[in-house]
Order: structure tokens, then sequence, then C-alpha cells
């Protein structure tokens, strides 16, 4: 083995022993290539998915039932647009520009998640992406406020104390419509058969067949496995479906007393793989109109810089 | 970096005093055209929930850090000076707090 190899050696050994001493890595600290690679793809997909995110929402902004649901419903997706900034500015941190970031977004090189690429069909979808979706993004973020990784932890912690508002927002429209007329009912049953399974998918594929997984586990970028995740959600949110009087549909959910947790059914993979390859529903819509949102602001972005280089060339004359 | 990264808009960074009182604190970064632009958007990601009293924004490129790297031998002669720290100097129980 030569200096050099040892030399790297020794400074992974180092790294593993201060990321199990719970302590945390800054940008400029030494870290294996593959950690920095691996935090990139993550928290810039998380950041994408913050941005794409906003789409299925903003579709039915014009069309609240109320002035307040529409300005509560406006304030939630600024935080959206808001935790994404978070997101691509710790992202950032670890050498990637934003413009990198865009370019893989707008390429489609960079994923962001699948549950986006479904539709919203009515005003109960918006209940339900904020009771389930938000739900399950809180779920998952809560293990990521604990992440080895300093900035990415930082901005957790700030997204999370910012999503309760979200997931609450989401379960009293749910409350509104479970308590309304029939048809209200209905629909808000309608929205939750179709979010159920898309939602469980988030948590992403079953640990056995999680690539990924293992190593970010041991460099504690993932802090729990996606069924832990995926089984904690589950269990939180039966008993809120069952207060609200609807019914999740699936056959094979039941409380297992022996495990203390809820048995359910087996999600379809084979639907999950299609829509993460990019055959859902919306995939070509919500990238479109991110491209065109990029590339319709690009004038602004270019009058404001010419707007500073003259102001700056402006003082360094009157001085 | 590719060729597009020259027409980015600068990276300033965030540090907000939540309240009177306390230091102002490092919480993100952001992209603007001017300082101007940077407080502006800084007010609008960062404190949508009075997270702030006062913010600053420094461009990112004026920062200069010291290195982890040299973390032993930058903060060496700090190191040897344990009596600067008061348990360095014991004292007899008899004579209490002090």
């Amino acid at each position: 083995m030569d200096v050099i190899d040892q030399e790297h050696d020794e400074l992974e050994t180092a790294f593993q022993a201060k990321v199990e001493a719970e302590q945390r890595i800054e940008p400029k600290d030494w870290m294996p290539e593959k950690y920095r690679q691996t935090l990139i793809r993550q928290m810039s997909q998380h950041a994408h998915s913050e941005i794409v995110g906003m789409l299925p929402e903003g579709n039915w902004l014009t069309r609240a039932p109320s002035l307040k649901r529409k300005t509560i419903l406006m304030a939630k997706i600024q935080d959206e647009g808001g935790h994404g900034l978070y997101l691509y500015s710790a992202t950032e941190t670890l050498g990637i520009s934003r413009d990198e970031m865009f370019e893989q977004l707008h390429s489609g090189k960079a994923k962001y998640s699948s549950i986006f690429n479904y539709p919203t069909l009515n005003w109960a979808d918006i209940g339900a992406i904020g009771w389930l979706v938000d739900g399950a993004a809180i779920t998952n973020q809560i293990a990521l406020c604990r992440c080895s990784y300093g900035p990415y932890a930082r901005a957790m912690i700030r997204i999370c104390k910012e999503e309760s508002f979200h997931q609450r927002q989401g379960y009293d429209i749910m409350m509104t419509m479970a308590q309304g007329t029939k048809e209200q009912r209905e629909m808000a049953q309608d929205a939750l058969n179709r979010w159920w399974w898309p939602t469980l998918m988030m948590f992403g594929p079953n640990d056995a067949n999680s690539a990924n997984s293992a190593q970010s586990m041991k460099w504690r970028i993932k802090r729990q496995s996606n069924d832990d995740l995926r089984q904690k959600f589950v269990d939180a949110t039966v008993p809120q479906a069952e207060f609200l009087g609807l019914t999740i549909p699936d056959d094979k959910l039941a409380w297992n007393d022996v495990r203390g947790h809820y048995d359910f059914g087996e999600i379809d993979w084979e639907e999950f793989k299609a829509v993460v390859k990019g055959n859902g529903l919306c995939n070509r819509e919500r990238l479109q109109a991110r491209v065109d949102a990029h590339d319709g602001g690009k004038w602004v972005r270019d009058a404001a810089l010419a707007y500073a280089a003259k102001k700056a060339d402006r003082k360094a004359k009157a001085a | 970096m590719n060729i597009e990264t020259k027409s980015e808009l600068p990276l300033y960074e965030v540090f907000i005093r939540s309240k009177n009182g306390l230091d102002h604190k490092h919480v993100g970064s952001l992209h603007a055209s001017d300082a101007e632009m940077a407080l502006t958007n800084a007010r609008d990601v960062y404190t949508r929930r009075g997270e702030g009293v006062s913010i600053w924004v420094v461009k990112s490129t004026d920062i200069v850090a010291s290195s982890p790297e040299d973390r032993g031998s930058f903060y060496e002669p700090s190191d040897d000076k344990l009596y600067r720290h008061p348990t360095f100097f014991e004292l007899p129980d008899e004579v209490g707090h002090l």
C-alpha cells in the first residue's frame, strides 16, 4: 500500500469514528468522496421535491373554496418554496452550484419525490396531500434532523418546525369534508383512496431492496430504515383516519397484537418503478412547468444583475 | 464549474438576530443580485414567522475562514496555557466558593 492510500484510509477511519461519536461533519471537514456525492444526490433531490411539490397544490390555489383556505394554502406553498431554498443552500456547501442542480433537475438526471407526479383532481386532494404527504414527509424529516452532515441537519430542524402547520391544515380540510355532506364525505374518501398507496411509496423500496440504505445508515446520513419509517407512519395515521370515519384502502390492514404494530398490504412496486422511471401521470407536465418557470424568469435575473452592475459602476464613478 | 455558473446571482450568507440581547446567528445562504435584494430575500426566506429582529447579509466570497486541517497547529498557542482555566488552581475546601 502506498503512502497516499494509507493516508486516505486513516482519514476515512477518523471520519467514521467521528460520525459514530455523533459529531457533526461540517462543510470544510474532510469527508469520503462517496459521502459527499451521496449527500449531494439526496439533498438536491429533497430540494427539488420541495420545489416541484408546489405545483400540485398551486393547481388549486385559484379554486380554493374560500378566501381563508386560499390564503392558508398560499402560505403553505410559500413555505415549500422556502424549504427548497434552505435545502439548495445547504447542498451548495458541498461544492455544487445552484445552476448545476437546476440543470440536473431540468435534464431529468436528478429525481424528485414521485408523489408529485400524481394529479390533484379536486379540493379534497389538497386535504389529503397536507395530511398524508406532509405527514409522511415529517416522519422522514424528523429522522433527518440527526443526520451526520451539519448543514442538512440544521435545515431539517428548520423545516420540521414549519411542517406541522402543513399537516394540520391538511387534516383540517379533511375534517371539514368528512363532517360535511354525503358528497363531501365521498370526495374525502376518494382522495384517501388515491393518495394512500403513493404516500406509502414515499418511504422508498423495502429495506431488503434498498441499495444505498446500508451505507447511508453507516454514515448516519439515514437514521432509520425505510420500512421502520413506513411502519411508524402507518401506526400514526390509522387512528387519524378512524377519527375521520374514513376507510384506508387496504384489506390487509389490521392491528397485530404480537408486534404492537399495524400489519398492512404490499405496495404495488411495479407502479412505483414506472413512476420513478418517468411514466407517472404528470411527470412530463411537472418538469415542463419547472423548465418554463426557470426560463421565463431568466430576463428578471439578467435585469437584476444588470441593474446591480450599473449601480456599482455609478458608485465607482462618483467616488 | 460550468459556463452558466458565471451568470448565477452572487451567493450571500445570512445571519439573524432572533431577539435583542442575542447574537446574530448564521442561518443559511441565498442568491441575490445585490445587497439590498439579499436583505429582502433573507426576510422572505428566513423570517416568515417572526424569527428575527435584525438581519446581516455578507457576500460568501468576502468570508475568510480557518481551515479544519490546520486545527491542531492553529489553536495550539492556547492549548498549552492550562492556567487560563480556573480549574488549573487547586483551592482548599475551607476557602469555599471562589
